[in-house]
């Protein structure tokens, strides 16, 4: 399996980075889900070969971290923090809220394919609390407002 | 190291610097209680079981993962340390199904002793219990998930000890699973080397779960029948119709040259034992077809033909082929039937090793073996030929435990790369059948290296190999059947010149055994020449035929002309295993001593029901020259051992049996000797052997420690110590040659079994685990085959 031409350019000079080729593993696996969606049977395999683990080992490793994820999830992965700070500012009715806007439950996707709703723990925005994740972006000082503006936007911008 | 002094429970113990704490305190008798910690497996800290007070830490440690130090005052039984201690087993038995009453484990379960002992048996936790079926993940080996404490010990054993890798652990924390390589299921060696190590019933055996309770079991550490390591198995016997029957094989006692260690064969191959197609009388050719009989028919026949063949057309008209399962004792008596009773050096067994030419090569210098215990401490390894991994499952594991817990060299010569390159400190890839010419590049010949390299080996790697070995002191060197007659002689010749120590491979459970009791028509026990005088000649009144006799293949040819009368199996089976034609026996009388109808047993005119290693006791010698006792286990009604089978034969023929075996408060010929001294000229010399070792004069031709006694007395490195043997233990053997006889044997007759992890000649093919296990993983090809294919024969018998 080859990854893309930017990929394996990265795979290349990381993994000059480490005095064993096993430690390239969590780095790469991140690089290969953000490419892929998520981490393939394929993916998993190609990597475990290039590193020298088994699929096992490779497998034990993702399991550990909950970012790690062998099936797909939505284009735009929502991770709304309920921690103590986000509770405390409403975190639960921002849930709630984004449960009803998207009509899906927690760590389900919409049937189009757009949206993954997750519950997640702290994620260290707690100065603008409440907040989420949308993929790799903060959103924060949420309301229901907010949310409603962002989901209809991201529809919009996905019918264009 | 420096030594270190520390107080435990008030106790002054000096230990080596280095040592940790838990193993301190084993070592003066304080018992640390612990679940993940393995001695010789990597240090895990998981199940603080083992914490104890150390002074001046202000928190409970783990006694698994402390280092002692100098002055340390260790507490390991205290109020705080128990309160700990019950904590962790009430957190452990939270989500645990308390299933004991059906639990596999129940019984032998480190969690239910320390339950018991630290009584943490009130739960105040009132959650409900997290369930999940029960899993198979391969023919034999089963997981059940909520019985797990995850102490990872079977994870670090089949990594680690195994270099198999096949579980791992999956999730964190509390949600933690041990996951098998494939998914939902193992693909692996099939050892079962997790389930024994596993402190609770989480992985259980399928060939035995659900069957019996431990204690309702004997157990009996016997010695495993398959191949030629030795290993000690412990067999759980209990009563059924048939006799004793075996229900469990493990490596319960850990007593044995295996230490930990039992691959598939040793822990589950024990069902042949109570196969449905197992013979349970005697069987006799009538009109073509065999038929039940007695036993007193049975051995009025056999004993007649013989003496039929023995008038009619002399001695040379009979042969004899031995067995690589028989014991010691058998094999020895054997011959001696063969060459008192019949009169004839007629004598061969199916051979997998150049064992003579190796005994030559040595011409009796001592302390040049090596035992199956040397090789997990020696500093260096070469290995040359052979799979162990496949063929010598124990010595694999000796070799990797030896690299990984000593850091030993490991030089791996051998062409293919076999699983054991990857522990090789150099591993040489050389050209297929070039093993010989190998050696004698080793040996100083230059030229011989043309057809050794390879794409894959250099000539300047092989001179750098060469001087690498040349550097090693205390090297142990293995060779398998690859290499023969003068190849043994050039590599014994370059070992010896440094010191090294030997081990030749050959492939069943007593095939060593089988050589050094003289099965050979030129060689006597201990490899004397049958042409030389010997203590054999003395003791045997000259009543060894002057001629050495035919071999196995001889035999045949012999046969197949009509020229031999008589043919005398006893566990062999030359048909399957030699390709002999079976209408080449057609001619002959054929008697054939084996537990089931194999291919040599169903052309024969008697076939006698036989015990296996299992169910007599004996001695085994195994590859490396170490001897064990065998201890019976189990039983199956209406055979009778192969021991029995030939003293009767020989007083069916009129023969005195007290001088084939030397039993009876007579000893031999004499009395004991106590009238007249042992210095006194006249006295029985094996009475007088017997009361200067302690030993009881036998009381029954039928025993067989009355064969080892003679044994002990007269072959060349089998005078070892009884006490330990009675004992259970292994003790090595030298290899003495009465005289340095060269050119004995024939290399040409050695064919190795080729066995591998999942197969194991005729004791295999009646397997049913062992078949189970092989056919997944050997995919059936569609094959076209006759109309009257058996697949029972498909392994090849």
């Amino acid at each position: 399996m080859k990854f893309s031409d930017q990929l394996e350019q990265r795979f290349a000079t990381m993994v000059t980075h480490y005095p064993t080729k096993r430690s390239v593993l969590v780095p790469m696996l991140l690089y290969i889900q953000d490419e892929l969606g998520s981490l393939t049977e394929e993916a998993i395999h190609e990597i475990a070969q290039r590193v020298e683990l088994s699929d096992l080992e490779v497998r034990n490793v993702i399991s550990y971290y909950s970012m790690l994820r062998t099936r797909a999830v939505g284009k735009y992965n929502f991770q709304i923090c309920t921690n103590v700070s986000c509770l405390l500012r409403g975190a639960e009715d921002i849930f709630e809220q984004c449960k009803k806007k998207l009509g899906v439950g927690n760590k389900q996707t919409t049937s189009d394919g757009l949206f993954y709703l997750e519950e997640v723990e702290c994620i260290g925005a707690c100065s603008w609390a409440p907040a989420m994740m949308m993929n790799y972006e903060f959103v924060e000082n949420l309301t229901a407002a907010k949310i409603d503006e962002l989901i209809e936007g991201l529809k919009k911008k996905e019918q264009q | 190291m420096a030594d270190i002094t520390l107080t435990v429970d008030g106790k002054k113990l000096t230990v080596p610097a280095g040592t940790l704490l838990i193993e301190a305190c084993k070592g003066a008798g304080i018992e640390v209680p612990f679940f993940c910690y393995y001695p010789n497996l990597s240090l895990q800290g998981a199940c603080r079981m083992c914490l104890v007070e150390i002074e001046k830490m202000p928190k409970l440690q783990t006694a698994c993962t402390t280092l002692v130090a100098e002055g340390m005052v260790v507490t390991t039984e205290s109020d705080k340390v128990k309160q700990a201690r019950k904590s962790m087993l009430e957190l452990l038995l939270a989500n645990h199904p308390l299933d004991c009453p059906v639990c596999d484990a129940g019984g032998e379960c480190e969690l239910q002793d320390m339950t018991f002992k630290y009584g943490a048996a009130e739960s105040k936790f009132m959650d409900l219990k997290n369930h999940r079926d029960e899993q198979q993940w391969s023919p034999v080996v089963y997981f059940d998930r909520p019985r797990c404490i995850l102490c990872y010990r079977c994870i670090r054993v089949c990594g680690e000890g195994m270099d198999v890798w096949s579980l791992g652990i999956q999730n964190r924390g509390p949600s933690s699973i041990i996951a098998p390589n494939k998914e939902d299921h193992l693909e692996c060696e099939e050892c079962g080397m997790c389930i024994d190590i596993c402190p609770v019933g989480a992985l259980t055996s399928g060939a035995y779960r659900y069957k019996t309770r431990p204690w309702e079991m004997k157990h009996v550490g016997t010695v495993c029948t398959h191949c030629g390591d030795g290993c000690k198995t412990t067999l759980g016997v209990r009563r059924a119709d048939t006799g004793m029957q075996i229900v469990r094989g493990d490596n319960r006692d850990k007593s044995g040259i295996n230490g930990e260690f039992l691959c598939i064969k040793g822990r589950y191959a024990f069902d042949f034992a109570h196969h449905p197609e197992r013979l349970p009388q005697p069987l006799v050719k009538r009109e073509g077809k065999l038929v039940p009989t007695t036993w007193e028919q049975a051995f009025d026949l056999i004993a007649k033909k013989f003496q039929d063949a023995l008038t009619s057309d002399g001695p040379t008209s009979i042969g004899v082929i031995g067995s690589n399962h028989t014991s010691n004792e058998e094999n020895y008596l054997l011959q001696k039937f063969a060459r008192l009773v019949l009169g004839t050096n007629n004598i061969d067994h199916h051979r997998t090793a150049d064992f003579p030419a190796f005994a030559s090569a040595l011409a009796g210098k001592q302390n040049t073996t090596a035992s199956m215990r040397d090789v997990f401490s020696a500093p260096a390894v070469l290995l040359i030929g052979n799979d162990p991994t496949e063929q010598h499952p124990l010595l694999a594991w000796q070799i990797r435990s030896d690299v990984r817990l000593h850091r030993a060299k490991l030089y791996v010569v051998n062409s293919s790369a076999i699983k054991l390159h990857r522990q090789a400190t150099s591993f040489a890839q050389i050209v297929s059948g070039s093993e010989g010419n190998f050696v004698q590049f080793l040996a100083g010949n230059d030229k011989a290296a043309d057809s050794v390299v390879s794409p894959n080996l250099t000539r300047e790697a092989l001179t750098t190999l060469r001087d690498a070995l040349k550097n090693e002191s205390g090297l142990v060197i293995i060779f398998g059947s690859e290499l023969r007659g003068a190849d043994v002689k050039a590599l014994v010749d370059f070992g010896l010149a440094q010191g090294a120590k030997f081990i030749c491979l050959g492939d069943y459970a007593n095939s060593r055994g089988a050589a050094d009791m003289g099965l050979y028509p030129d060689m006597l026990p201990g490899y004397a020449p049958v042409l030389t005088a010997t203590r054999y000649h003395e003791e045997w009144l000259d009543e060894i035929p002057p001629i050495p006799g035919m071999n196995l293949l001889q035999m045949m040819d012999a046969a197949k002309n009509g020229k031999l009368k008589a043919l005398y199996v006893v566990g062999s089976n030359p048909i399957a295993r030699n390709n002999i034609d079976p209408f080449a026996l057609s001619k002959s009388f054929v008697i054939v001593q084996d537990m089931f109808l194999t291919e040599t047993a169903s052309i024969a005119d008697v076939v006698l029901p036989v015990a296996n290693a299992y169910e007599k006791s004996g001695t085994y010698t195994n590859t490396s020259g170490d001897v064990q006792m065998l201890k019976k286990a189990g039983e199956f009604a209406g055979v009778r051992n192969d021991f029995e089978c030939i003293v009767r034969i020989a007083a069916r023929m009129g023969y005195d049996v007290h001088k084939l075996v030397p039993f009876g408060g007579a000893g031999t010929r004499a009395d004991m000797g106590q009238t007249r001294g042992a210095q006194s000229g006249e006295s029985d010399r094996h009475a007088v052997w017997l009361a200067s070792h302690n030993l009881e004069p036998k009381m029954s031709p039928y025993d067989p420690t009355a064969m080892l006694d003679e044994i002990q007395r007269l072959v060349p490195g089998y005078d070892i110590s009884r006490l330990n043997l009675l004992a259970g233990q292994d003790v090595h053997s030298q290899l003495v040659q009465i005289t340095g006889a060269t050119g004995m044997g024939d290399p040409a007759l050695i064919m190795p079994a080729n066995d591998s992890l999942f197969t194991s000649g005729t004791l295999g093919k009646f397997s049913d685990t062992l078949n189970t296990v092989y056919e997944r993983y050997s995919p059936p090809h569609d094959l076209e085959m006759a109309a009257d294919y058996d697949p029972q024969v498909r392994m090849g018998g």
